[in-house]
């Protein structure tokens, strides 16, 4: 998995190596319920550094149904276990930050037709 | 070093030089593209919505700050459709949904033009805007939707809109209706109706039923709610919403399916259909919808004149070479949700990444959509799927497993918040 690892670009005309794209960016479309990285805002578990042995079997459980779920056994049935298993290692190589949150606003932009 | 394939005959310095080359600015008033030469070249992205502010961010984040993003967006706040139905119902205010770009500006080094795009030339690689213009290397166009007035051309202004709001641009039209609501009487009828699919948002419009009668159940419970549904029957979660509407709102909701609107008269807000004719206190007219104007302007709606249709792996579009449409205008059979758009974004991101570092992109991606109704202030209930792209059909497909919710929740409620919390940081931080 050194593909894993964060790119080393010191000069950008340098060859460009970039990590498994793949598995990032299933990944990254966890983060509407999860968080940016797997930091999550809200009452969702934070999935960034998870021990990833503790992940796999969480979704494998979701997958099977042994563990009951709201949402999370329509997500883990649609991955296989290699997903799971590399998803896993995803999230436990992630820092633990505080999500930062947006500020709201008083709204001011005009109608839109 | 990598060991994808590059079809890319050039070599990596020829690439790149190319590349910036192609970048140079033509002509403008804004400054910062003068001075920039990123040394992948430059992406710009039309739309700071759901689809282009990730995009935008995420190009920034996987590639290391070596490609240069520039939005282009119309509107200087985001307004979140997601949530905005609670308006209606009154849990929340507007406010509470309008946020400015400002972080993820400064976070990700986005630059962003606050003006709006009049032409595309994609022979070019230009796009003109009301106060200059500007090349690009690849375009992203996420413009979300735009409406169809042909066969309602009396509701197009904004005057008639004032009376006859749409309301599915989270907005001031959003905040007009609930102040009709508020000032309907006791009794009154509230009349809606959902157009014919594909439209933004498959179960938004039966969420605003949930919505809308929530209030008038707890405020005005002699009122009436009549749905005119241009489709043969509820498009999204329709078992959901069946039982919702009867159980939680007895007798209020009188839905009525295969009723598409032909004629709006404003005056006494009355909507003629084949079959009726029906008057209402309150008229919420959804209006057909099609890929948003700058995706009309670049000649990429091909798809039934209405959506764009685009390849899987990139998003680039069928028509047009390094133009990539992403969010709501895309044609595809995928519901056209924020969270689509937001993983649209990324995998688009990430191919526009290895496409401008000269590797293939990802050949199979795969990725999440989770979508909460409120079916109250503290209810809500989900459909979520895993799309997965077939290589032999060449586009995503919905892989097994996914589903909607056994029945609405408080439990999802918190959940469907913290769905907002996090892809709101996510797309705007």
């Amino acid at each position: 998995m050194t593909s894993a690892g964060l790119p080393i670009i010191g000069n950008a005309t340098e060859v460009f190596v970039y990590p498994d794209s793949h598995i990032r960016t299933l990944a990254s479309s966890c983060a509407a319920c999860h968080g940016s990285n797997g930091n999550s805002a809200g009452i969702t578990p934070t999935l960034a550094g998870l021990e990833p042995g503790y992940f796999s079997a969480q979704m494998l459980a979701f997958k099977d149904g042994s563990r009951p779920a709201t949402v999370m056994h329509h997500h883990a049935k649609g991955l296989n276990a290699d997903e799971i298993n590399q998803l896993a290692t995803y999230f436990s190589q992630q820092k633990r930050v505080a999500n930062t949150a947006p500020t709201p606003q008083k709204l001011k932009v005009g109608h839109d037709n | 070093m990598t060991t994808k394939s590059v079809n890319n005959p050039m070599n990596r310095r020829q690439f790149i030089q190319t590349a910036s080359a192609a970048g140079a600015l033509l002509l403008s008033q804004y400054s910062f593209a003068l001075a920039s030469k990123s040394p992948l070249g430059r992406v710009v992205i039309i739309g700071g919505g759901y689809a282009g502010t990730t995009a935008a961010k995420y190009i920034r984040m996987w590639s290391l700050g070596n490609i240069e993003t520039v939005v282009i967006e119309k509107s200087s706040q985001f307004v979140s459709c997601p949530l905005s139905n609670l308006v209606l119902g009154g849990s929340k205010s507007i406010d509470d949904l309008t946020f400015g770009y400002d972080l993820v500006k400064k976070n990700h080094g986005v630059k962003w033009v606050n003006d709006e795009v009049t032409s595309v030339d994609t022979s070019a690689k230009k796009v003109t805007m009301k106060r200059g213009e500007i090349t690009y290397d690849r375009l992203i166009i996420a413009p979300g939707i735009d409406f169809i007035y042909e066969t309602l051309p009396n509701i197009q202004s904004a005057e008639v809109q004032q009376q006859v709001p749409h309301a599915w641009k989270a907005g001031w039209q959003t905040v007009n209706l609930r102040k009709q609501l508020e000032a309907m009487p006791d009794g009154g009828v509230f009349v809606m109706n959902v157009p014919k699919a594909p439209y933004r948002c498959p179960p938004g419009p039966y969420e605003r039923v949930c919505q809308v009668a929530s209030y008038l159940k707890t405020n005005k419970s002699n009122s009436k709610i009549i749905v005119l549904d241009a489709n043969p029957e509820i498009v999204s979660k329709k078992g959901l919403f069946t039982k919702v509407w009867a159980d939680m709102y007895t007798g209020m909701i009188d839905y009525r399916p295969n009723n598409v609107v032909v004629e709006v008269d404003i005056a006494t807000k009355t909507v003629r259909t084949d079959f009726e004719t029906v008057t209402a206190n309150v008229l919420n007219i959804i209006p057909p919808q099609r890929a948003g104007k700058p995706a009309q302007m670049a000649g990429l709606n091909n798809i039934d004149k209405r959506w764009c249709e685009v390849d899987f792996l990139t998003y680039e579009s069928k028509l047009s070479p390094n133009v990539h449409v992403i969010g709501d205008s895309v044609s595809a059979a995928l519901p056209k949700s924020a969270h689509m758009a937001n993983s649209q974004a990324r995998v688009c991101a990430n191919a526009i990444v290895a496409l401008m570092s000269g590797q293939a992109p990802d050949a199979t991606p795969v990725f999440a959509n989770t979508c909460y109704s409120y079916v109250n202030d503290k209810q809500a209930m989900h459909v979520a799927n895993v799309y997965r792209y077939d290589e032999a059909k060449k586009i995503m497909v919905s892989a097994e497993g996914g589903g909607v919710s056994a029945s609405p929740s408080e439990q999802e409620g918190q959940y469907a918040s913290a769905w907002a919390a996090n892809i709101w940081s996510d797309v705007l931080t």
